[in-house]
């Protein structure tokens, strides 16, 4: 166990070995030092977990490696910490961010910036192994704002296209409002406790306070605020669909597998917090329904590929919030993980397709490839099963456990049905995704000409494997960590048949609405209020026009009347008053002689008259 | 020596006469030479004053002072007239206002 610092320093060397060669080594060299060092890192992680395991689930593993500040009595440490809950991220991150680095060696090939890429994609998964793997929030902090800088630099990655540029610059301004309000609860939580080690808050956070108090319900909803900002929830949402202009390795790893989800993350992380304040945990599950259905909505009429992708990623994530307000942190951990899993298959099929019909998007433009991309089609199909939680994929499990779960919740029922509603909407638009793209009529798209390589065929396979059988990992790890004892799969009844009924009611429906009844479908939503529906819902609800309206507009007004500098009048005018003084006594000073004089005897007489008028 | 005394007020009149003719004099006229002229009739008007005063009221300072003034005068004189030779090898000129290049 030893070995676990060198899990993060592998990413770091390569980031930097290709940060100092600035793009003159070889492709072939920038794909074996950009895939390798995650893939070392993940071999890395191998004897560590067994270490691990041999230990038994409980067990933790603390690496000091230096103290980075220490100022009176404030001392945050640079600590590795490994508990299950890490342990299941490194893999995740390690494990699936090596397989989708291999795909971007294929998929990047012959950019330009192919060794700036992985530079990035490198500082990338160092960064989220330091959030993962921090003892101390600050450290957290540190890997946070990391990760954030990252996804920047990724999104913006085609930066000839200004509209690249200003969604990067739209994704960070919209979660630094959430990371903000995270710095804020982290000052909060060392005013309070004098520290920011993780244990040493959540032990101390259970003594300080009773519960319920107000102080840690608002250092819990400060928190809550960061990770709605990472993991785009509402209401900061509106960043991650754009985001989709980075390359699609990008959306894979940061905006589908691990950053979005380290949200979830730091909540599980900090469960005692919310654990503490029931007004937190409702807004958990408030947040985390509405966007739920807000996103799975959105997914169910867009046309881009991607942004399907990306809207059903923010409903996934959704889920997450919804377990964890729920109190089913094991099963948000457990869907976290399938959740990777599948949304980066779905995604690396989806680049497959796109590379394929030379960078065309629009689904209805595909259609009618299930012959030709075989490979692509067979691991959509599976992403989109375990999406839609069909029973025995991955999705099932993890889906089916949150869902039991939230109605075993105090008001269960009818958070039950709320989420299970969700999950036929999210059926359904699986089943669109599959139906349009793969089986609808030809459409105009050029190709598909199958541009993809072995480096991009093999990650799929084992993707697609994880997908199908990932639900058969047992998330023992984690849920030693977590508060409610883990994943139990064994509900009877009624509700369970339901739930898992539920998908495949869901994916009947849109083999009729989107195969069978194509027709009549289009027919049926060709009306106008249905198609303003569409168009609101395609627009995600209206969310960018509102925020347009609520913030940037009067903030440009406030600009445009500021562009003469209002704050600065006062100083402008003690400067010109001055210059008038200055005017008056340099005409004074004009040199004569004769001038001095009078100016002395008049000053004389006045200082005479008034001296005398005195007396 | 009871001679019939003249009154203070007279003697003052006559200083301030003199002192303003002396300042009108600096004042208007711009050659240097005739500048100095009407500065040694200011000079003279104060040292008026103090004799008299000094008379009136049968004290020395009156007289030492107009000692100092006059030695002062002569000193002025000694220096004033370097300045004037120095202007008009300059400037070309005995005009002050031509001296006027500290302007600000």
């Amino acid at each position: 166990m030893e070995a676990l610092w060198l899990i993060p320093l592998l990413p770091l060397l390569g980031f930097v070995t290709l940060l100092v060669t600035e793009g003159r080594l070889p492709a072939v060299l920038v794909a074996m030092i950009g895939a390798g060092s995650v893939g070392l890192a993940a071999l890395a992680a191998a004897p560590v977990t067994l270490d691990f395991l041999q230990q038994g689930p409980g067990t933790v593993f603390a690496q000091p490696l230096w103290v980075w500040i220490d100022v009176a009595g404030f001392s945050p440490d640079i600590t590795l910490y490994l508990d299950g809950l890490s342990l299941a991220m490194v893999w995740v991150i390690t494990g699936v961010g090596f397989l989708i680095h291999l795909y971007a060696t294929g998929y990047m090939a012959g950019d330009p910036g192919y060794s700036r890429f992985f530079a990035y994609m490198n500082l990338f998964v160092f960064a989220m192994l330091m959030l993962v793997l921090a003892d101390d929030l600050l450290v957290l902090y540190l890997g946070w704002e990391g990760v954030g800088l990252c996804s920047y630099l990724l999104i913006g990655f085609f930066h000839d296209e200004p509209a690249n540029g200003y969604a990067a610059r739209k994704a960070f301004v919209v979660t630094r409002v959430g990371d903000t309000a995270m710095a804020l609860g982290l000052f909060l939580l060392f005013r309070e406790l004098g520290t920011l080690d993780i244990q040493s808050v959540l032990s101390a956070a259970t003594t300080t306070w009773p519960d319920g108090s107000t102080t840690v319900t608002v250092a819990a909803l400060l928190i809550l605020g960061g990770a709605v900002g990472k993991s785009a929830q509402l209401p900061l949402q509106t960043w991650l669909p754009d985001a989709m202009a980075g390359p699609t390795p990008v959306s894979a790893l940061i905006h589908a597998a691990t950053m979005v989800t380290a949200g979830v993350y730091l909540v599980a992380r900090v469960h005692d917090l919310f654990l503490l304040s029931p007004l937190a945990q409702s807004a958990l599950i408030g947040v985390g329904l509405a966007t739920l259905f807000m996103a799975a909505c959105a997914a169910l009429v867009q046309r881009d590929i991607k942004r399907i992708l990306a809207y059903s990623t923010m409903s996934q994530i959704g889920y997450m919030f919804f377990a964890l307000g729920v109190g089913a942190w094991s099963a948000a951990v457990f869907h976290l993980m399938t959740h990777a899993f599948f949304k980066a298959l779905l995604f690396l099929s989806a680049g497959s397709v796109i590379l394929a019909l030379h960078h065309e998007q629009d689904i209805f433009r595909m259609g009618g490839l299930w012959r030709r991309l075989p490979l692509p089609f067979a691991g959509m199909l599976v992403g989109a099963a375990a999406l839609a939680a069909l029973p025995f994929t991955s999705g099932f499990y993890s889906k089916d456990a949150i869902l039991l779960a939230s109605a075993a919740a105090p008001g269960g029922l009818w958070l039950w049905a709320a989420a299970s509603l969700a999950a036929l909407v999210t059926a359904l638009y699986s089943a669109r995704l599959i139906f349009v793209v793969f089986f609808g009529p030809p459409g105009s798209a050029a190709g598909p000409d199958d541009g993809s390589n072995n480096a991009m065929r093999g990650p799929l396979v084992v993707l697609s494997l994880l997908a199908l059988g990932g639900g058969w990992f047992g998330l023992a790890p984690p849920a030693a960590v977590l508060p409610d004892g883990g994943v139990s799969h064994g509900h009877g009844g009624w509700l369970a048949w339901v739930t898992g009924a539920v998908p495949l009611l869901g994916v009947g429906l849109g083999y009729l609405l989107f195969y069978r009844w194509r027709e009549r479908t289009a027919a049926l939503v060709s009306g106008a209020a249905a198609q303003t529906l569409r168009r609101f819902w395609q627009a995600g609800w209206g969310f960018d026009w509102l925020y347009a309206r609520l913030f940037e507009q009067p903030f440009t007004a406030l600009a445009r009347l500021n562009r003469r500098d209002v704050v600065d009048v006062p100083f402008v005018l003690t400067a010109a008053l001055l210059r008038i003084g200055h005017q008056l006594a340099a005409d004074g000073q004009n040199g004569r002689l004769r001038w001095y004089l009078a100016n002395m005897a008049a000053g004389l007489a006045l200082l005479l008259i008034i001296v005398l008028g005195a007396a | 020596m009871n001679a019939v005394s003249i009154p203070l007020e007279h003697v003052m009149a006559l200083a301030a006469t003199l002192f303003l003719i002396g300042l009108a004099g600096v004042l208007v006229r711009r050659n240097l030479i005739f500048l100095l002229m009407s500065l040694e009739i200011m000079m003279n008007a104060c040292g008026l004053a103090f004799i008299a005063a000094g008379a009136r009221w049968g004290a020395a300072d009156g007289q030492i002072m107009y000692m100092l003034i006059l030695a002062l005068a002569a000193a002025e004189v000694a220096v004033a007239l370097g300045l004037l030779l120095q202007l008009e090898r300059r400037l070309g000129s005995l005009d002050i206002d031509a001296a006027s290049e500290l302007r600000g």
